[in-house]
């Protein structure tokens, strides 16, 4: 996993509550076998005016311009802000390797589905959830504005707003450690290796018909 | 202390513990399917990684198989590339069971475990799907991960996880004639939203819910995700003990007493602490239907498409009326005019002997509406098919005017051929409503197999209480 320590970057714009799986990566781009290739699907039903298929040239494809990302103000983003539970419904990590290649590396947001944000921070997208209050400042800034640039540092938990207002988020310490040092979970669950052997066995001994 | 079945399976499981309260969490069963495991299992491979325990999985394709015509195979290169490449893993990786694609009982992998016996109270189950709640209905701990967390159990048998918290939802009253579990489930959505329950396991309680088969309380359970809710969870009684015995992973005979035993202590002890708790009276829920394109956009049969304008937060009024626009349809409309074009009953949440039962009861001697242009039937897996067929069911089907199909996720997500086009209005027992999820452009309006059925039958979304009299 990529470290994460901060991120400066325009924001982008995604005005609506409950933004699902399937409307950030839909279902016929979830056939590649691949991690990757999945960035220039992202919102693809929304993003685009055609109908999109994996192995498209997206390059020369109708954009929706009454989708607010794609306005030219907005390209190049790396923090997207959006609403209330974000990431809802299916658990295709999909979603967060297309908003990844996309060029996201932080979702600021009033709330996440949980699976969703599980799959986020595994792939070293860090999600900021801030309230509602907030979250309605930065649309109505970023909106008036030409560019609107805010720093997420995640050492201190904070996100800095253009005026220098500097807003504090929570996120949990190991799941903070784990960003900051791209650290690869499988490597840290080896180190108990043993632990998990013995209790295994001992599962086993227990509820027998368990023991494959 | 008085504990919770939530707290009783995660106690079990625990291995270590860090100092912010995250667990290591042992995992006993990891259901894979063909879309969320290749990367995975690339995974292992480049880290030079062996599956930790063969015996854990059970494998199936379901999502991009086609539901007729198998002599064709799959058509679709890419999907059949997905189906090709989880047979060589599996062949690889080794498995305690797989049904691949065109075999005897292959099918949806949350219908297929349950009914082998590969799904058991006290287990923790995942698997890269969402509605891996679903076996929660056997007071399992089981929810859906990400393929990086399919990567790690294949890997280590385990899983890093933060404990969530409890919730109650307590359903007391008899079910009205025509009411069934989908409308239970629709009905809690309806009051608590779709992220009512995020942060949550939910255990479903109360004496409605003893009254449940095991086939309405995995509906319910699959639903669970709908509400936010990693996790839904039904203690376990005689309904549960007697749906097990004789299948074909069940503990054996020689064990057979002794897992009894260690099951009946997995319900929630009385005065358990709960953080939250919801109760709901099981004789005000009439059949639901969804109007919009959320699971909680969703309304009586009896109601009408809701006005957006009595929405006072702004955000949810432009959800509404996005909703509205995307649906095609107008505020106050009722729900009893809306004309469907499709009808698909199947998916993980109805495809089960129950649900087929029901819908056959409801069209034999009836014929689909001469405006439906299409009606599926898709059974759940192939053990479902056999018992339809056995039960003469396929034949009251393709009397009335549906197609029988081979089991397979289907037209629920659209990633195989069955799918809407774009303006298609489908009557659907399937969990999800979102725009696009049956097929660019589609709209679905969810509601029970029996509600799906009477719509077959009579064109509109129907109010079934009325149309069984």
């Amino acid at each position: 996993m990529i470290p994460f320590v901060t991120e400066r970057g325009q924001v982008a714009l995604l005005d609506q509550n409950n933004v699902d799986t399937d409307a950030i990566l839909p279902k016929q781009f979830m056939k590649s076998i691949k991690r990757s290739g999945f960035g220039q699907f992202a919102f693809d039903e929304w993003r685009y005016l055609d109908a999109g298929e994996l192995g498209m040239d997206c390059s020369k494809r109708p954009l929706n311009p009454d989708f607010e990302p794609n306005q030219q103000k907005y390209q190049g983003a790396s923090i997207l802000v959006t609403r209330a539970n974000f990431g809802c419904g299916s658990s295709r990590e999909h979603a967060p390797w297309a908003l990844l290649e996309y060029g996201f590396r932080t979702i600021i947001a009033e709330s996440f589905a949980e699976i969703f944000r599980g799959n986020c921070l595994k792939n070293g997208i860090l999600t900021v959830t801030l309230d509602k209050s907030i979250i309605d400042q930065i649309f109505v800034e970023a909106r008036s504005a030409s560019h609107y640039y805010v720093c997420v540092d995640l050492e201190s938990g904070t996100v800095s707003l253009p005026d220098g207002v500097s807003i504090p988020f929570k996120i949990e310490p190991n799941v903070q450690e784990k960003l900051l040092n791209g650290w690869d979970d499988i490597e840290l669950t080896l180190k108990h290796a043993e632990k998990i052997r013995t209790f295994e066995a001992s599962r086993w001994q227990q509820l027998p018909w368990l023991a494959p | 202390m008085p504990t919770t079945l939530y707290d009783k399976l995660w106690d079990s499981h625990v291995i270590a513990q860090g100092e912010c309260g995250e667990c290591l969490l042992y995992i006993d069963r990891h259901l894979i399917n063909e879309v969320t495991s290749p990367q995975a299992f690339d995974g292992l491979r480049e880290a030079k990684r062996q599956p930790w325990s063969r015996g854990s999985i059970i494998a199936t394709a379901d999502h991009n198989t086609p539901t007729s015509h198998w002599e064709r195979g799959i058509e679709d290169p890419m999907a059949r590339e997905q189906v090709e490449v989880l047979d060589q893993n599996i062949r690889e990786s080794g498995a305690l069971a797989y049904f691949p694609f065109k075999g005897a009982d292959q099918g949806i992998v949350h219908v297929v475990g349950p009914e082998l016996g590969a799904t058991q109270p006290g287990m923790t189950i995942v698997c890269g799907d969402s509605h891996t709640s679903t076996h929660g209905a056997f007071a399992a701990l089981a929810f859906g991960i990400g393929t990086s967390d399919v990567e790690h159990v294949l890997a280590t048998q385990t899983l890093v996880m933060q404990k969530s918290k409890n919730l109650a939802v307590v359903i007391n009253g008899d079910l009205h004639d025509g009411v069934y579990a989908k409308d239970l489930a629709l009905a809690i959505i309806c009051q608590i939203g779709t992220a009512g329950a995020t942060g949550y396991a939910i255990e479903f309680m109360g004496k409605t819910i003893s009254q449940l088969s095991m086939e309405g309380r995995m509906t319910l359970c699959n639903m669970a995700i709908e509400a936010g809710a990693r996790t839904g969870l039904v203690a376990v009684d005689d309904v549960t003990v007697d749906y097990l015995k004789g299948r074909r992973f069940s503990p054996p005979t020689e064990q057979w007493e002794t897992a009894v035993e260690y099951w009946q202590t997995l319900r929630s002890d009385d005065s358990a602490h709960f953080d939250r708790t919801v109760h709901i009276d099981a004789k005000h829920i009439k059949p639901m239907v969804t109007w919009g394109t959320s699971p909680e956009m969703v309304v009586g049969i009896q109601g009408k498409v809701p006005n957006p304008a009595q929405e006072q937060d702004l955000v949810k009024r432009s959800g509404l009326e996005r909703a509205l626009r995307y649906m095609a349809l107008t505020p106050g409309t009722p729900m009893r005019d809306i004309k469907i074009d499709k009808v698909f009953i199947g998916s993980c949440t109805n495809a089960r002997i129950e649900d087929l039962r029901i819908v056959a009861k409801l069209v034999e001697g009836k014929q689909v509406a001469s405006s439906i242009t299409q009606a599926l039937i898709v059974p759940g897996s192939g053990a479902v098919r056999r018992q339809a067929q056995a039960e003469g069911l396929d034949l009251i089907f393709t009397a009335a005017g549906f197609e029988w199909r081979e089991p397979g996720c289907s037209m629920c997500l659209g990633m195989n051929d069955d799918r809407l086009s774009p303006g298609e209005r489908c009557a659907s027992t399937s969990n999800r409503n979102f725009e696009g999820r049956q097929g660019m452009g589609g709209r679905s309006h969810l509601m029970s197999p029996a509600m799906a059925a009477a719509a077959a039958l009579s064109g509109y979304l129907t109010d079934i209480t009325e149309a069984s009299q």
